[in-house]
């Protein structure tokens, strides 16, 4: 298996409004938002104190299962800053089983078009990453990336 | 009813800046204001006639360097489609009395970065958050993310997307002012250098420097200017979304979807109607999946029409017939560009010259399907 190793990635900074999910992954768990004011209580990405269906502030985050499809991708070929050594990598759309689709990278698989049918089944991983701070601590943040399902439920 | 707006303002003046291409010696505003000076001679007017100021960026800025006081600005910024969005709301302006002529700007230093602003945000941002951490590095790595999609739904191939980079080669060869006119064939693209899979280079848009302006005046003044008047019939705009992973269906644009309706609404003839037809091409897929979400072709039947070469020179329905962000000019926001080609052969001035176009339609995308901008175009005052 051939682990993508992607330095320099840019560090998310988070706003009140989604400093709850980024926590989250610092602690490797995914979080969506859904509505408990909308039929069914659809499941929403990215967060928001809102449902961006029916603007209800009636929501709650919960843990995602962390499975996923493949819905559509690039293989770069041509690495963003910091991402140069690191061609071909694969910035992808995820279909989240509970309906929101997010961006990530889907890594431990050879980026080639053979490898990566649409609609592949996936699994969440997770990748640290660190930055130092202005007062000189440490500062962590978790970073979900996601790989082809290994099969169990 | 009819629209109040349609047919209620004309574009007298038309010009882009007088080099086009890679151009270090003038800064971004230098070449707004190359265009717009260009635009006011075409027009035959001054900046003491001109009350309207709009651009994709600053007015304010604009109308200092040019000397204008306007009692009209609009700085709408959605992308690359903000002067469709301007010509639409110097429209509605000159039809309600708020100015007389109004000027719109685009100039951008895209290849030579003189006097331009910083070229990566950071922040935090929804994009900065969910989408910068994943190697994605402007337009290349996430305009092209939804193709895949469109080949897995429509059976869309590599092959059929390269074709869309060579109808348009077809069309620049024969425009001297464009910088890519080599013609090539789909092989050419297939192994021209894999950019992000499934794109290659000749897939991409060029970077360029240039501009682009426009004069406009109320329909009832059009015959008084110069030059043949170019009639607005119909116009629409809208937006989707700011990343690219958030896009409802990865197979059609809604920006675009909304956009088109409403200018055919405006406009109120058939897509049969149309002659001639720009569509903001910053990568190939764009031509595609703007024929079928303005409703030109069923959906998964825009690149099989493509690869037929059914929008290339000699064929049913001219597509970008200047060569394109893809063999013409590609600035950074092309779709002043876009304009300025449908103006020039509804006035009969282009350099690959379409016979007997009486309406032309110029849509723009903003971002990466962010926004998009639609304009129906003629030359005919009774239409």
């Amino acid at each position: 298996m051939i682990r993508l190793v992607v330095p320099k990635r840019p560090f998310p900074r988070p706003t009140p409004e989604t400093q709850a999910y980024w926590d989250a992954c610092k602690e490797h768990k995914l979080t969506l938002q859904r509505c408990l004011n909308c039929e069914g209580q659809p499941a929403y990405f990215y967060p928001r104190p809102f449902c961006p269906t029916c603007l209800s502030r009636n929501i709650e985050s919960f843990e995602a299962s962390g499975k996923g499809t493949l819905h559509t991708y690039i293989i770069a070929h041509r690495g963003a800053p910091g991402f140069q050594d690191d061609v071909p990598y694969v910035i992808a759309v995820v279909e989240l089983e509970e309906g929101p689709r997010m961006m990530s990278n889907i890594v431990d698989v050879e980026p080639t078009p053979e490898n990566l049918p649409v609609d592949l089944p996936l699994e969440v991983t997770w990748e640290d990453l660190e930055r130092e701070a202005r007062d000189g601590t440490t500062e962590k943040i978790g970073l979900p990336l996601f790989r082809p399902a290994r099969g169990g439920s | 009813m009819s629209s109040p707006l349609r047919m209620a303002s004309a574009i007298v003046g038309a010009a882009e800046t007088e080099e086009l291409g890679v151009i270090p010696d003038k800064s971004a505003t230098q070449l707004h204001a190359d265009a717009a000076i260009r635009a006011m001679e075409d027009a035959g007017v001054t900046n003491s006639d001109v009350d309207a100021v709009l651009t994709a960026g600053s007015p304010t800025q604009i109308a200092e360097y040019l000397g204008i006081q306007p009692t009209y600005i609009d700085g709408t910024s959605v992308g690359g489609c903000s002067f469709m969005l301007h010509v639409a709301h110097a429209a509605a302006a000159l039809a309600t009395g708020r100015c007389n002529v109004a000027l719109i700007t685009h100039g951008q230093s895209g290849r030579s970065r003189v006097g331009e602003g910083g070229r990566f945000g950071g922040g935090s941002t929804p994009s900065a958050q969910f989408e910068d951490s994943y190697g994605t590095w402007g337009a290349p790595s996430r305009f092209t993310v939804p193709f895949v999609r469109h080949m897995h739904e429509y059976g869309t191939t590599e092959e059929q997307l390269a074709s869309v980079a060579v109808a348009q080669r077809q069309w620049a060869t024969k425009n001297p002012r464009a910088m890519m006119r080599d013609p090539i064939e789909i092989q050419d693209v297939l192994d021209s250098r894999t950019i992000c899979w499934p794109f290659h280079l000749f897939e991409c848009c060029l970077v360029t420097d240039g501009g682009g302006a426009l004069i406009m005046v109320a329909a009832d003044r059009a015959k008084d200017f110069p030059k043949k008047p170019v009639y607005v019939m119909g116009m629409g705009e809208s937006v989707e979304m700011t990343m690219i992973s958030q896009m409802q269906d990865f197979t059609s644009s809604r920006a675009f979807v909304t956009s088109g309706r409403e200018a055919f609404k405006m406009a109120e003839i058939k897509h049969s109607d149309v002659d001639h037809i720009m569509i903001y091409d910053a990568f190939a897929h764009l031509p595609i999946f703007a024929m079928e979400d303005l409703g030109f072709r069923k959906k998964g039947e825009a690149a099989p029409w493509f690869a037929e070469m059914k929008s290339a020179p000699g064929g049913e329905l001219p597509v970008n017939t200047n060569g394109g962000g893809l063999s013409y000019t590609h600035t950074g926001m092309y779709g002043m560009f876009a304009i300025q080609e449908s103006v020039r052969q509804l006035r009969g001035e282009a350099a690959a010259q379409v016979d007997d176009v009486t309406i032309s339609l110029a849509h723009g995308v903003g971002g990466m399907f962010f926004a998009a901008g639609t304009l129906i175009l003629t030359n005919d005052p009774s239409a």
